[in-house]
């Protein structure tokens, strides 16, 4: 039986509740969550290996252009790593991505925000790590939009990623943002992060993996829960 | 431990397209899984399990997306690692949102799991995201008629006996065969016990 995994750290994961962030002040748990000890339920993960064999549907750039063209923005290629905590690569990690257009608009029907809507652009995709736990994807750098959580609230760019990793208590989904945007301190969503952590969710700026005359690159890793340290054994 | 943990953000209200674009009415990419986790082959009792994500003024909410992973009829779990050596299909992973049913209900078709321990009794693993939510919640549904085996649960007896019923599904008579509702109430009197998984 697989070790049990560590337990969330709440010293890097947002609290439930954010003054600031007005959605949460009703959907947020009131009372503490109950500990338990993990069992062989939240210690074993669905397989998505059938998906390896399908297209990856990495690049967001062509899944939701028409024939021969091509979507409006700056091509971006996200390249990184899915570790655990003990920085040992995550192979065949499923990463779900989403995110709005270079405009900032979502092809959501419920998002209605008066920006333009790009006909050669989806905006999902998926990505599986190889065996060293690297992925990579293409897409265009999502613009911000307002979100009138309050007076001009706009949201910091930002990319939507959903994970699984080895187990169901190692599931995550966040989102990553781009350095040097203004609107991060503004944003409560991000701000809900503790303050060292936060760093943690900003892409950086790689020229390694840019791509001539093609792509700007960036680099995003993803640190999931690891197996909890056992005393040394005798 | 040399390496954080990524931090968890909410999956705001827009997720649809990319992780449960079928069910929405998206067509660009695949889904990875549905709300129906059976297939011709699986063998197990045929449940239904529908229910409704109340917010702190009892509202609805529509635009949560509910994941459940559950075992087998045998309870084992299908993963990577473990696929037992039977014919049973049967995935145990399944995704629905609350934006597309007009009471805002999620649903799913299943079969009803076995026991995977002596110390666990059935029940089905659930997570929930939602716009407003800045980490998922873990929580679990068990079923009414198991009274003796989640006696003797070792999720349900580290909970509080009066918050006991928030875990436990009702069963609802339907022409759609057996079906069991379990609503999931985020704040309230009624608050729904979530585990510090």
């Amino acid at each position: 039986m697989t070790s049990p995994y560590n337990q969330r750290d709440w010293t890097v994961h947002p609290s439930y509740f954010s003054e600031n962030y007005k959605s949460t002040h009703l959907r947020s748990p009131t009372k503490a969550p109950i500990k338990v000890k993990q069992t062989k339920s939240e210690l074993t993960a669905p397989s998505f290996l059938h998906l390896l064999t399908h297209n990856q549907e990495n690049d967001l750039t062509k899944n939701g252009a028409l024939d021969g063209q091509q979507p409006l923005g700056e091509r971006i290629v996200v390249t990184g790593r899915v570790l655990d905590e003990n920085g040992k690569p995550q192979p065949n990690t499923l990463i779900e991505i989403w995110q709005c257009n270079s405009s900032g608009r979502y092809i959501h029907s419920a998002d209605q925000h008066d920006a333009p809507l790009d006909p050669n652009f989806f905006g999902a995709g998926r990505c599986i790590t190889d065996k060293n736990g690297m992925y990579k994807f293409y897409s265009i750098k999502p613009g911000a939009y307002p979100w009138g959580n309050h007076k001009n609230a706009w949201r910091p760019a930002h990319i939507h990623f959903s994970l699984f990793g080895p187990a169901f208590a190692t599931r995550l989904i966040t989102q990553s943002y781009f350095p040097g945007d203004p609107l991060l301190k503004l944003d409560p969503i991000f701000q809900s992060i503790p303050k060292e952590a936060r760093k943690l969710l900003i892409k950086t700026f790689d020229i390694e993996s840019t791509e001539e005359g093609f792509a700007l690159g960036y680099k995003f890793d993803f640190t999931l829960r690891g197996p909890r340290a056992t005393p040394m054994e005798k | 431990m040399s390496f954080k943990q990524t931090p968890s953000q909410t999956i705001g209200p827009f997720f649809a397209y990319g992780l449960t674009p079928k069910q929405y009415g998206y067509n660009k990419i695949e889904d990875i899984t549905s709300n129906d986790l059976n297939s011709e082959g699986t063998i197990g009792e045929r449940i239904s399990i529908e229910g409704i994500v109340f917010d702190g003024n009892n509202e609805a909410v529509d635009d949560a997306l509910i994941e459940i992973w559950q075992a087998s009829s045998s309870g084992l779990y299908f993963t990577s690692k473990s696929l037992p050596d039977t014919n049973d299909r049967f995935c145990g992973f399944g995704r629905c949102g609350t934006g597309t049913n007009s009471q805002r209900k999620f649903s799913f078709t299943t079969i009803k799991p076995g026991a995977v321990s002596d110390n666990q009794a059935p029940h089905i693993n659930f997570i929930i995201f939602m716009r407003g939510l800045l980490s998922h919640v873990y929580t679990r549904m068990y079923f009414p008629e198991e009274e003796g085996a989640n006696q003797h649960d070792s999720f349900l007896l580290n909970v509080p006996r009066d918050r006991r019923q928030t875990l436990i599904a009702k069963k609802i008579s339907s022409s759609k065969g057996k079906v069991y509702q379990f609503d999931i109430y985020m704040q309230g009197a009624k608050e729904t016990v979530f585990f510090d998984v």
